[in-house]
């Protein structure tokens, strides 16, 4: 059952550090090349820690009609970072994924649980600020920058 | 006793539905309110959210729409406590229901998903327990067969046929699997089912499982749905609790183990084969196809694998008997659809209708025509597989062979509407690009084919067409159709191929004359700021990467068309809506 295992993996990690993938080679007996052609094989495992807030935003066809394609543009020019990365004080991590499944309330975008409808590039830039402004305020260790000392660490 | 219901599917919660809840919690008084305050699913009329569903004494129902946490105090105060209703917030849920028939969504928006009771008082297991008293396997097979119903999932297959091939099959274990991994873009319609009435389809599974003979049984599930899973794992613990699942069913000596098995996100996992080696742990990737599932699927056992709207059908057919379903419907296709309607709609949500409806009538009569007012250019039905059908053949009739011959499919019931403002070419981007994404890179013609299309499609979008590219997109389009494994190869080309048929001014529009006649493709384009509007801010000329707008503060600017390189990023911080597409 590899699937599940990434899985649990995933969730305590945030993402598959590849400490995990040998630990689950070892228990299973999948060769380690299997068991990385699994993970990149579907969307939602990832081989990178994630930033402090996950920027998801949909891209469904609601939302490509209604003007997603230009709010993926603004989220990436006001973050200056492309999509499925993580921008470098390891505040944010944008994504791009195939439907939130709220299309009446397209376009959307979700941060972390929430989500934020009927976008304009205008709603974007400013919702993003305040995030940025909040993080100024109670700067906490994004899970990423933690990620990279406990590897560091291991090392 | 009055209810106050507050609808908490994963649009509601979006919506802020959750607030709203915790608000009326926070001072609806116990002691001073005889009411009861419940969550409910998705009530359908996503446009109008948050929906909050006041229940009186007597029976006497009341939709407000809109609902923020800031209206609570004076529906708690004005209507709850004084039995005055607020006019100028309620939303006649006629508006759009009166020509819905609900047979799939009969509970949700209706009841708390997370009651078992609540299900139970709406003939809840009823069928169920039909079935295991009175009826052989052999006998449900054949009722299903003959409601006719086909396979929601989007290719029609008779659920019957499927059903009793299944049954046929010899082996000491078989598998029932509910097939919940709803990829297609901008359609949410097994979601809604799933978390709004959760239980119709584990009683659809159990009269499956009993049908065929299947013993374990999976529901595999999309990992993007978390609020899905939640409220399905929570359903399988009740009925096993109840004895609706397990072992000794009832009593009646029949088992079914249920597991719910999450989903990693790839798109080719609604096909089934693919989906099995999902479950098994692998790349899920198609084979071909036979042996049939039915014959050897999961793990080598015969496997029947039914999609969620298929399935919460059942129980419905089981108590109402074959004609009751057959008498919604067109000859080749009975009962009714579920439809995610969304897009240039003013109406959006999730509706379900009697086959054989028109498609103008769902946009029109349900939906409220376009959000602009004018008329609508197309409809997009069946995502990635299906195609662009155009207003002219707006009364072609919901039903499986109608839908196909437009060259769209029906599909698993996303129905996005388009109206001028959408470039039909951009359109057949977004989709190639989608499906070449998602394709397994299994079959050659799929995996370079589809991005083959996508190139020139790109190229097409950017201005830099040629003549033979159209030449070009229908060949390739047909052979990636005729030479591909599994459905979505098969598929892919569809949106390419409708809007080539149905729109092929607007590709040449792209190539001949470098223009883009809905405005949406930015390369051919020309920005221009609108002095009416402009209040001279200068923030746009702070974002110009390539310094082509000029003007004095406070005055209106203007951008010099030589030097603009069409990023459109201008357009994103005017704030005053100055900066226009010509």
């Amino acid at each position: 059952m590899l699937i599940p295992l990434l899985q649990a993996a995933q969730d305590s990690y945030g993402y598959i550090p590849q400490l995990a993938m040998e630990q689950i080679a070892e228990v299973t007996g999948i060769p380690v090349a299997e068991i990385y052609g699994v993970i990149t094989f579907y969307k939602q495992f990832r081989l990178k820690p994630l930033g402090k807030h996950l920027i998801r935003l949909c891209k469904g066809t609601a939302c490509h009609v209604l003007g997603a394609n230009l709010i993926a543009q603004t989220v990436a020019d006001e973050l200056q970072v492309a999509a499925d990365e993580t921008t470098g004080d390891g505040l944010f991590t944008f994504t791009v994924v195939a439907c939130l499944g709220c299309c009446s309330l397209a376009p959307v975008l979700m941060i972390d649980e929430q989500t934020y409808g009927r976008l304009t590039p205008q709603k974007v830039r400013k919702v993003l600020r305040q995030y940025r402004q909040d993080a100024a305020r109670s700067p906490v260790k994004a899970p990423a920058e933690e990620a990279a000392a406990a590897e560091s660490q291991r090392a | 006793m009055q209810e106050v219901l507050v609808g908490l599917g994963s649009c509601g919660i979006a919506a802020g539905g959750q607030k709203v809840f915790d608000r009326f919690s926070e001072i609806l008084d116990s002691r001073k309110d005889d009411t009861v305050l419940k969550k409910t699913g998705c009530i359908g009329m996503c446009y109008r959210e948050v929906l909050v569903e006041v229940v009186d004494r007597d029976g006497r129902k009341t939709l407000y729409f809109d609902v923020s946490p800031d209206k609570v105090d004076r529906i708690v105060e004005e209507h709850v406590r004084q039995g005055k209703t607020i006019a100028e917030w309620i939303v006649d849920p006629r508006e759009s229901m009166a020509k819905q028939k609900r047979i799939v969504l009969r509970n949700c928006g209706v009841i708390d998903p997370a009651s078992l009771d609540e299900y139970l008082g709406r003939d809840g297991y009823k069928a169920l327990e039909k079935v295991l008293t009175g009826m052989t396997p052999a006998q449900v097979v054949e009722l299903i067969a003959d409601s006719g119903l086909r396979g929601r999932g989007g290719a029609g297959f008779p659920t019957g046929t499927k059903w009793r091939l299944a049954a046929a099959a010899k082996n000491s274990h078989k598998y029932i699997i509910c097939n919940a991994d709803e990829g297609d873009p901008g359609a949410f319609m097994d979601r809604s089912v799933l978390e709004s009435d959760p239980h119709s389809v584990l009683e659809g599974m159990a009269i499956a499982a009993y049908a065929i003979g299947a013993d374990h049984g999976y529901i595999y599930c999309r990992a993007e749905y978390p609020q899905a899973v939640r409220r399905l794992r929570h359903a399988i613990g009740q009925a096993t609790e109840k004895g609706f699942l397990g072992s000794n069913i009832m009593g009646k000596g029949q088992n079914l183990h249920l597991n719910l098995k999450e989903g990693a996100g790839a798109f080719v996992c609604g096909e089934e084969t693919a989906l099995i080696a999902s479950i098994e742990g692998r790349r899920g990737m198609p084979r071909v196809r036979p042996p049939f599932p039915a014959e050897s699927g999961l793990w080598g056992r015969p496997t029947c694998i039914n999609n969620v709207e298929t399935l919460a059908n059942i129980p419905w057919i089981i108590l109402k008997g074959a004609d009751a379903f057959k008498a919604y419907g067109t000859a080749g296709s009975k009962g009714t659809k579920v439809f995610a309607l969304a897009g240039k709609v003013k109406r959006g949500g999730l509706v379900e209708v009697p086959m054989g409806m028109t498609i103008n009538e769902v946009i029109n009569d349900i939906g409220g025509g376009t959000t602009e007012g004018g008329p609508f250019k197309a409809v997009q039905m069946g995502g990635p597989s299906g195609g662009c059908i155009p207003s002219m053949l707006g009364n072609t009739p919901i039903d499986y062979e109608q839908i196909t011959a437009t060259g769209a499919i029906m599909g698993s019931g996303g129905m996005v509407v388009m109206d001028e403002s959408t470039c039909m070419v951009d359109v057949a981007r977004f989709f190639l690009s989608f499906t070449q994404n998602e394709s397994c890179g299994k079959c050659t013609f799929c995996r370079i084919g589809t991005k083959r299309m996508l190139e020139i499609l790109e190229r097409i979008c950017a201005g830099q067409g040629e003549e033979a590219d159209i030449a070009k997109l229908s060949e390739l389009g047909e052979q990636i159709k005729s030479s591909s494994l599994c459905g979505l190869g098969q598929t892919a080309p569809n949106p390419v191929l409708t809007t080539l048929r149905y729109f092929l001014h607007e590709y040449e529009a792209h190539i001949k004359h470098r223009k883009c006649p809905a405005k949406s493709c930015l390369a051919l384009v020309d920005f221009v700021i609108n002095p009416e509007t402009c209040n001279g801010c200068g923030l746009c000329t702070k974002t110009c990467e390539s310094g082509a707008i000029t003007g004095e503060k406070k005055k209106p600017h203007r951008i010099d068309l030589s030097k603009c390189i069409k990023c459109a990023k201008c357009l994103t911080v005017c704030r005053q809506g100055a900066i226009e597409k010509r």
